[in-house]
């Protein structure tokens, strides 16, 4: 029994070194195909460290891996049904399955044509189509013809050559003529619907659905705004301003537009301005800088408060560099917090929360 | 009647096909491809954008000048281009000390931004420079995505779903083998993205699979990825649906298994059970008086007692 297992082992040996290694590839996680996009996925994790090496070498890499990989794939192409094109002379053409991978569409599925008035009324009122024969027995004739249309069924109407005159009408009124004329205005009128129709189906396709945005952020509906702002015909120019919309509106691209005083006109202002900055330079007391000195303030405090715990000297510098940041964006709006902060405070915690 | 005279139809046959052919369709066409030169594009962004040009080629259109845009803060032209060209992806190259050599993919739904990333090329090489033969326009290329790095976060897995809608081409139901010569080989390792395109040659290998060599045509990038603007779930699940005439039509009464074997389900009349035929034994066997009752009790025969 024994002998029996060893011969079979070596033969399913010797049958594998027949096939050349190269054909075989072996990998750790099978890899994922779509055939019909000729797509593979490979799950394994690349080798990272040989990656990181020097040029050629990792093109060396990349390239071998590349090789295993389109390996699994032809393999798996290859097996696929096959026929040679065009007879037995053509070359061997493999059908591909449908595609798996989902990908989104281009333009969402068309839509139905809306029902025209017609079909919606016959819709409410229950009326259903019937099929009628278009070929009717003509007495007269005494043949089939078309029940419409050219050499129809009982004589065109509309060629008659003699027409009745009703009791009681006009005898000089011109009977043919009116049938003319009735006929010309029904030709009308469903032209008219038709294009009735034809604008309410295209007033409905002119409104398209709107898709979901998701979680828009501020920055993103600022950006919407400013952009439906400035999308009428006019560019914006005679479009109201909303409540809180800043007073000069920004331009299309976003930018702030330089703009100057008037060289010549509002002088009390201009006085102002410059009496203001003589005061600013004449004082004793130097121009403050908020964020400056919250930023040391805040520094110290927190010096103090690591000098307490007793921790590190870097750890103490990162978290000084990271509050940093915080007040510098307040400060447009922190007018009122100055004076306070500016007092150098005594040493003791807790500080920060009652100046806030 | 202000409304009617809003309807604008085409007014001769060939502006009707035009339009018809830009409609949504319940099979879709193949998805164009716009590629774009920013504002301040460097040699390296225009010759990539270049490249890709030529390998999306019957696919894509190029727009060579200027474009002073920023698809990440105003996407409105990137709209206009979409609906002009008829494009529902798109590749917008731009250089600046910020971000430089930069690529921004990305794809449309209903000419809106639904998906874009933006890339940095960190090292290329051309189709130029790389002096061998190269592949013919128009290949379907084999597309191989390796690396855990694509399963793992939310953005590379889109990234991954975009390259395939970028490169995959024309869906289609029959390929030659031996015209299987293009592939685009993407690894994604320690944050980066390796973009290679090989030439196959198949070569005999004493089986029917033949032996793969591949050879290195260009263009080669090294990318990293950047910002990104990935569609709400709602939209993109809107974007994946398909129409309803496009799903198969279930069939009744069969099922599947996970080892997908096929099970049918089959109604049967009930089964007469009184006129089963057993087995045959002697003792069982009718007499004749019976046998005669059963045919409708006229024999004419007398019946012999046993």
């Amino acid at each position: 029994m024994a002998a029996v297992r060893v011969e079979e082992v070596l033969a399913a040996a010797a049958q594998e070194q027949q096939q050349p290694r190269s054909v075989q590839v072996e990998k750790e996680l099978e890899l994922e195909f779509d055939l019909g996009n000729l797509l593979a996925l490979d799950p394994n994790p690349p080798p990272a460290a040989a990656l990181r090496g020097a040029g050629p070498r990792r093109e060396s890499q990349l390239r071998a891996l590349a090789r295993d990989n389109v390996q699994l794939l032809a393999a798996r192409l290859w097996e696929l049904p096959a026929e040679r094109a065009d007879g037995a002379a053509g070359p061997l053409v493999a059908r591909l399955p449908e595609p798996a991978f989902r990908l989104p569409r281009e333009k969402p599925p068309p839509r139905p044509r809306p029902p025209t008035r017609w079909e919606q009324f016959a819709r409410l009122k229950g009326i259903r189509r019937r099929k009628r024969t278009s070929l009717v027995w003509d007495e007269q004739a005494k043949e089939w013809r078309r029940r419409w249309g050219y050499r129809r069924a009982g004589g065109d109407p509309a060629r008659a050559w003699l027409a009745e005159v009703p009791a009681g009408a006009d005898p000089e009124e011109d009977q043919l003529a009116k049938l003319r004329r009735a006929k010309r205005e029904r030709v009308a009128r469903n032209e008219l619907n038709r294009l009735r129709n034809l604008a309410r189906a295209h007033r409905a396709a002119a409104a398209p659905p709107l898709h979901p945005t998701g979680h828009q952020s501020r920055q993103e509906l600022g950006l919407a705004a400013r952009v439906a702002r400035v999308s009428t015909a006019s560019l914006g120019r005679f479009q109201p301003r909303l409540p809180k919309e800043p007073a000069e509106p920004p331009s299309r691209d976003g930018g702030k537009k330089r703009r100057f005083q008037p060289l010549l006109g509002d002088l009390a202002a201009e006085r102002g301005r410059q009496l203001e900055l003589l005061r600013g330079m004449n004082s004793k007391k130097p121009a403050l800088d908020i964020t400056r000195a919250v930023n040391k303030q805040l520094r110290e405090e927190d010096a103090e408060a690591a000098a307490a715990k007793g921790k590190k000297r870097a750890q103490r510098g990162k978290r000084g560099r990271r509050q940093q940041q915080r007040p510098g964006k307040r400060s447009g709006g922190g007018k009122k917090g100055g004076p306070a902060r500016r007092q150098q405070r005594p040493v003791g915690g807790g500080g920060r929360r009652k100046k806030a | 009647m202000d409304a009617l005279d809003r309807v604008v139809k085409p007014k001769t046959k060939r502006a009707k096909r035009f339009l018809e052919k830009r409609e949504p369709k319940l099979t879709e066409n193949t998805k164009n491809a716009m590629l774009i030169k920013g504002g301040n594009a460097n040699s390296t962004v225009t010759e990539v954008l270049k490249d890709i040009y030529a390998l999306k080629k019957p696919f894509a259109v190029m727009y060579k000048k200027k474009n002073i845009t920023r698809p990440f803060e105003d996407q409105t032209s990137l709209e206009f281009f979409s609906k002009k060209s008829d494009c529902s992806l798109f590749l917008f190259g731009s250089h600046n000390k910020k971000r430089p050599n930069n690529l921004i993919v990305g794809r449309m739904f209903d000419y809106h931004v639904l998906d874009m990333i933006e890339l940095g090329i960190e090292n290329f090489v051309s189709l130029k420079d790389i002096k061998n033969n190269k592949c013919p326009e128009g290949t379907k290329p084999m597309l191989i995505f390796a690396g855990d790095t694509f399963d793992l976060s939310e953005e590379y897995r889109r990234l991954k779903s975009l390259l395939i809608d970028f490169f995959r081409g024309p869906t289609v139901p029959n390929i030659r083998l031996a015209g299987l010569e293009h592939v685009l080989h993407f690894t994604a390792v320690d944050g980066k993205i390796y973009m290679r395109s090989y030439k196959v040659l198949l070569k005999k290998s004493g089986c029917k699979i033949p032996r793969i060599e591949l050879e290195d045509i260009g263009p080669s990038l090294d990318l990293v990825m950047r910002r990104t603007h990935l569609a709400s779930d709602d939209l993109y699940k809107l974007s994946l649906k398909q129409p309803k005439a496009l799903k198969p039509k279930k069939k009744k009464n069969i099922s599947h298994d996970v080892f997908g074997t096929t099970y049918g389900r089959i109604h049967m009349q009930k089964q007469d059970l009184s006129k089963l035929q057993t087995r045959k034994m002697k003792g069982l066997k009718k007499r004749p008086a019976e046998k005669s009752a059963e045919d409708g009790g006229i024999s004419p025969k007398k019946t012999k007692s046993v």
